[in-house]
């Protein structure tokens, strides 16, 4: 879940970011603290708050004197757009690469991804490696 | 930020050695600072004078703004948990945590007892019957409950398992995030409190070769694996810290960062990046300087090797 290659902050970030996503966290609703993520990641509570500072800067959080970070309105919708921009790069590309290396052209790779469609669990199942422990 | 520990140009020598060599750093107040370095490089030398337990030779250490030797206000305001700390013979894990709950001031004592129960000491049996693990459960009970202003584990966790060690980590995380202080800790266990720690210092042979912050220090390096031809293209001038070859395969462990540019050069020619573990730049960094290598060139903008 943590550790590969990205500064520890951005895998804060983003691990706020799925639960953004999928939902678990509603827009309004309240995020995880810093000591919260700091106690659950086993991380320094100094790099938890740099990741919600980032997300604060990216209009993702906001702060509610006293009380905490909240899920700022419009919230998900930034990240879905955000991620369906990476999603070329960081799937795609990677993707036709290996299929290029092993002899399978564009038409072969949507095959199969038609093919996994139909096989593939629904998309509402709950994700494992999501933490079990969540905003209490 | 301010700094609670000021420490220039701190050389201490014994008769036939140089335990630390005109070292300068700074404490910053309420940041978790890990303290590295091989077996004898001097950290625990450096935390005994930092704590007025040993003297230097030369050099100025001001904790708190004020020179700690036989300060009592500079003294009841930290706490130094030692390696091997030696307690009177009849004396017990109680008798300890009784004396320690009257010379720290912010000592809380249901946090002791809490810590107490998940290591599951023996309050009655005298501390020199006590495992080694017991013996470092006691430490890291004082360390951790006398909630001092600046508190220095050396090395805390010895004989304790992997569970044990984990309780500490975990309860040392929450409880500073409850209560900020100023902590250093050493320890050899890099990789297990690499993501605990803010700052790094790294001493070597009596000096201090890194002081950066930890996220900075676990981007300094990159590993890259594959066609050893490719590799010196595309590591250029760059400063190799480790390299190792099977046949025309090489592995090279580098200083700097590449951009994303780059780093889409290297894809293309099929070479693997991989990141470099705190752990291992320490151990290629500490290695590197005891086989004799020239001093590492500074690598981040603001030389923060030295």
């Amino acid at each position: 879940m943590i550790e590969d290659g990205k500064p520890l902050f951005v895998q804060i970030a983003e691990q706020v970011e799925d639960l953004i996503v999928d939902g678990t966290v509603a827009e309004e609703a309240r995020a995880p603290s810093t000591n919260e993520l700091a106690t659950f990641y086993r991380i320094n509570p100094a790099t938890a708050a740099k990741g919600i500072n980032m997300l604060v800067s990216k209009g993702v959080l906001y702060k509610r004197r006293g009380v905490g970070m909240f899920v700022a309105p419009g919230a998900r919708e930034l990240l879905l757009k955000e991620r369906r921009n990476d999603f070329a790069l960081r799937y795609v590309q990677p993707l036709l690469a290996e299929a290029r290396r092993i002899g399978l052209g564009p038409e072969d790779v949507a095959d199969l991804v038609r093919a996994g469609e139909a096989t593939a669990v629904p998309a509402t199942a709950a994700p494992i490696d999501q933490p079990d422990r969540r905003t209490p | 930020m301010s700094a609670v520990i000021e420490v220039r140009d701190l050389t201490k020598s014994y008769k036939d050695a140089v335990a630390l060599d005109g070292i300068s750093f700074d404490i910053e107040q309420n940041a978790i600072y890990g303290l590295l370095g091989r077996n004898g490089a001097g950290k625990t030398t450096a935390m005994s004078i930092l704590t007025a337990q040993n003297l230097p030779s030369s050099g100025q250490v001001k904790v708190f703004g004020e020179n700690p030797y036989e300060n009592p206000k500079v003294l009841s305001r930290m706490c130094f948990v030692r390696e091997s700390q030696k307690y009177p013979d009849d004396a017990t894990a109680r008798h300890a945590f009784a004396a320690a709950r009257l010379f720290f001031p912010n000592w809380d004592q249901g946090l002791a007892d809490e810590l107490i129960d998940d290591f599951q000491l023996p309050l009655k049996r005298t501390i020199k019957k006590l495992s080694r693990g017991q013996l470092s459960a006691v430490g890291v009970i004082i360390g951790l409950a006398s909630r001092a202003e600046i508190t220095f584990f050396d090395e805390p966790y010895l004989g304790l398992d992997a569970v044990a060690r984990q309780t500490f980590y975990d309860r040392l995380l929450a409880d500073y995030a409850e209560h900020p202080r100023t902590i250093l800790l050493s320890s050899h266990l890099i990789d297990e409190v690499s993501n605990l720690i803010e700052r790094v210092l790294l001493i070597d042979a009596g000096r201090i070769i890194m002081d950066q912050s930890a996220e900075d220090a676990r981007a300094m390096a990159t590993n890259v694996v594959g066609d050893a031809a490719a590799i010196d293209r595309a590591v250029g001038g760059r400063e190799v810290i480790h390299r190792e070859s099977l046949g025309r395969v090489a592995s090279v462990t580098f200083l700097g960062h590449l951009d994303n540019a780059e780093r889409s050069v290297l894809a293309a020619e099929g070479l693997e990046l991989a990141p470099v573990s705190l752990q291992q730049l320490i151990v290629r960094l500490t290695q590197q300087r005891s086989a004799g290598a020239p001093h590492v060139a500074p690598a981040a903008p603001e030389g923060s090797l030295r």
